[in-house]
């Protein structure tokens, strides 16, 4: 058995997804673990922004909310939403983390309720925060998620945030800003991407230990197959080590 | 101007900025003495029915005894700005206090997990909500703020966010590209924690600022509480610093670890363990009210709340963690 946990793997993948010289917005948790890594490996000069306006930060330890003083810590500036938004409107952020209760095959997401009676749902969540935000402005929006059929859902019951919506040209057609859409999506067994006509989620990795039906099995709609699948790298010694030594010591995220 | 969408969520506020400017018109430029108790402060400016908005990042830089003086004062059917909300919004609906909702993001304490009271007051149907998101309520308040009606933004289109919201889609008359029009908010009444302040209200800020400098020229009153008073010499030494005028201010109120249970940027870490402590004892509705009538109800100031969690000895660990000194969830 491989000396790594699936968190440990999904972060790993999602570092090096993120070059250097790139720009990046991030939540709390796995995906700031995310860009911390690709900091302290392959991009140092990655800018990492918080929606709150911590800004270009060299961040200490693991924030525990997206406004706290460890966002702007040795940071550039302490801005406010305003000037992190602005600068993803205006093209300026190329990368985003978001999670969320139900993602479909367009990459739309549910992080608002469960249930058909807005005025009174079943489940309520928390909302867009400022998910919608990220994933219309950002240039290329990432999925970082454990994969069930529940959660990759055939429908979301409500489209919180932006995917590419009903697929196709309909992005475009939205308003939304040109060009800018879901570009990965990365769980326990998979990478996708998302095939460039139909734009629907495709797999183009599989994690090793699982195979193409592990994850047709666990996803509630049918996926499209890369013409070529490749077997994803597993985490290497160095990126394991700085991750479990620099990035989360007290392994609040990889400890999940 | 032709409108080529729009969402079923109603818009809570007049955008009308004549009729804002109507009531700014007679708003009291005087430069004068605005200290005053929370106490006070609550009585005189929050008013049933009036629309809320609480500064700072949800358990960042919040007025939380503002607050808690809210919910010790029984205000009712008031309307709020679930803006950036997490731990000022479990505190509100712990009181049930408002009835209307603009919804960015609420009954989440972000990684700490979810309110379980919030989200059973979300989904009683006692709430009639508009969906709406952290940047889109932004730029109400910019909107606001500017003395303008609505701000036209990229976001939302296409998704059941916008069908669930007030916004409308309209097309630029220069580019033809389409925008989400956003409705401005001037709210009745809101409260920002700050660093420092003078007596008449000019505010100095430290850190992240959130939206807070537009939610306090957007509002119609406008409670300050800060950690510490400080001269209008001091002021005037350095204008560079001021971010809030006293022009847009209401009431001043000196609240030392104002921001507490949350956390203050350059004075003190969040406490996490009494955070936690929130979360869990809200999974029993009996315990939920004894907690609350200890921590809220029974006590007349903050002061009264620190110091049933730990007093000065508990501040001086969270300065500890907030200066590094020792981890934040040590």
């Amino acid at each position: 058995m491989a000396d790594y946990n699936v968190m440990e793997l999904m972060i790993c993948t999602a570092a090096r997804e993120l070059e250097d010289g790139a720009s990046v917005g991030v939540g709390t948790g796995a995906p700031c673990a995310a860009a911390m890594l690709s900091q302290k490996t392959h991009s140092p000069n990655l800018t990492i922004l918080f929606e709150a306006g911590g800004a270009a930060p060299l961040i200490p330890e693991m924030p525990i909310s997206v406004g706290d003083s460890r966002t702007t810590w040795k940071a550039v500036m302490a801005s406010g939403m305003c000037e992190i938004m602005e600068a993803a409107c205006r093209g300026l952020l190329d990368y985003t983390f978001l999670g969320g209760a139900q993602i479909d095959m367009y990459g739309n997401i549910n992080s608002t309720r469960i249930g058909p009676d807005h005025q009174k749902p079943k489940v309520r969540f928390p909302g867009s925060g400022g998910a919608n935000d990220f994933a219309s402005f950002c240039w290329r929006m990432m999925v970082m998620t454990p994969q069930d059929p529940k959660r990759f859902a055939e429908k979301c019951q409500f489209i919180t945030t932006p995917g590419w919506l009903q697929g196709g040209d309909s992005r475009a057609k939205s308003g939304l800003p040109l060009g800018a859409g879901p570009y990965r999506i990365i769980t326990n067994m998979a990478v996708m991407d998302f095939e460039p006509e139909s734009k629907r989620m495709r797999i183009i990795a599989i994690n090793p230990g699982y195979s193409e039906k592990d994850v047709q099995t666990n996803c509630g709609f049918e996926l499209l197959k890369a013409k070529k699948i490749v077997e994803n790298k597993p985490p290497t010694k160095h990126e394991l080590t700085i991750l479990r030594e620099q990035v989360d010591p007290y392994r609040y995220v990889i400890g999940r | 101007m032709d409108v080529i969408a729009q969402g079923v969520g109603k818009v809570f506020t007049d955008p009308d900025a004549d009729k804002a400017r109507a009531f700014f018109r007679k708003k009291s430029r005087k430069m004068e003495n605005k200290l005053m108790t929370v106490k006070a402060a609550v009585e005189k400016y929050v008013h049933d029915g009036d629309y809320l908005c609480i500064g700072g990042f949800g358990a960042n830089r919040i007025p939380a005894a503002v607050c808690h003086e809210i919910l010790r004062q029984g205000r009712k059917k008031m309307a709020f700005a679930g803006h950036t909300s997490t731990h000022d919004f479990q505190i509100l609906c712990a009181g049930e206090v408002f009835n209307r909702l603009d919804i960015a993001y609420i009954v989440g304490l972000e990684a700490r997990g979810l309110s379980a009271n919030a989200r059973k007051y979300m989904e009683s149907g006692k709430v009639e909500v508009s969906e709406w998101t952290n940047y889109s309520l932004s730029v109400r308040f910019k909107a606001a703020a500017a003395g303008v009606s609505f701000y036209p933004s990229r976001n939302i289109m296409g998704t059941d966010t916008f069908q669930f919201s007030g916004a409308k889609i309209i097309a630029c008359p220069f580019t033809g590209t389409k925008y989400a029009a956003m409705p401005a908010i001037y709210p009745d009444v809101s409260a920002i924690h700050v660093h420092e302040a003078d007596i008449y209200g000019n505010c100095r800020v430290r850190g992240i600022t959130v939206s807070d400098f537009d939610v306090a020229r957007a509002s119609k009153h406008l409670i300050i509480t800060c950690e510490r008073l400080i001269s209008n010499e001091e002021i005037r030494r350095d204008p560079s610093l001021t971010v809030i005028p006293y022009w847009c201010v209401d009431a001043v109120c000196e609240v030392p670890y104002g921001s507490y249970p949350g956390n203050m940027l350059g004075e003190y870490f969040s406490d996490e363990e009494h955070l936690r402590e929130w979360l869990k004892v809200e999974e029993n509705p009996e315990e939920f009210k004894k907690f609350l009538d200890k921590n809220i109800y029974s006590c007349k100031d903050h002061f009264e709340y620190v110091e049933k969690n730990g007093g000065l000895h508990k501040m001086q660990m969270l300065r500890q963690k907030e200066m590094m000194f020792i981890g934040a969830r040590a």
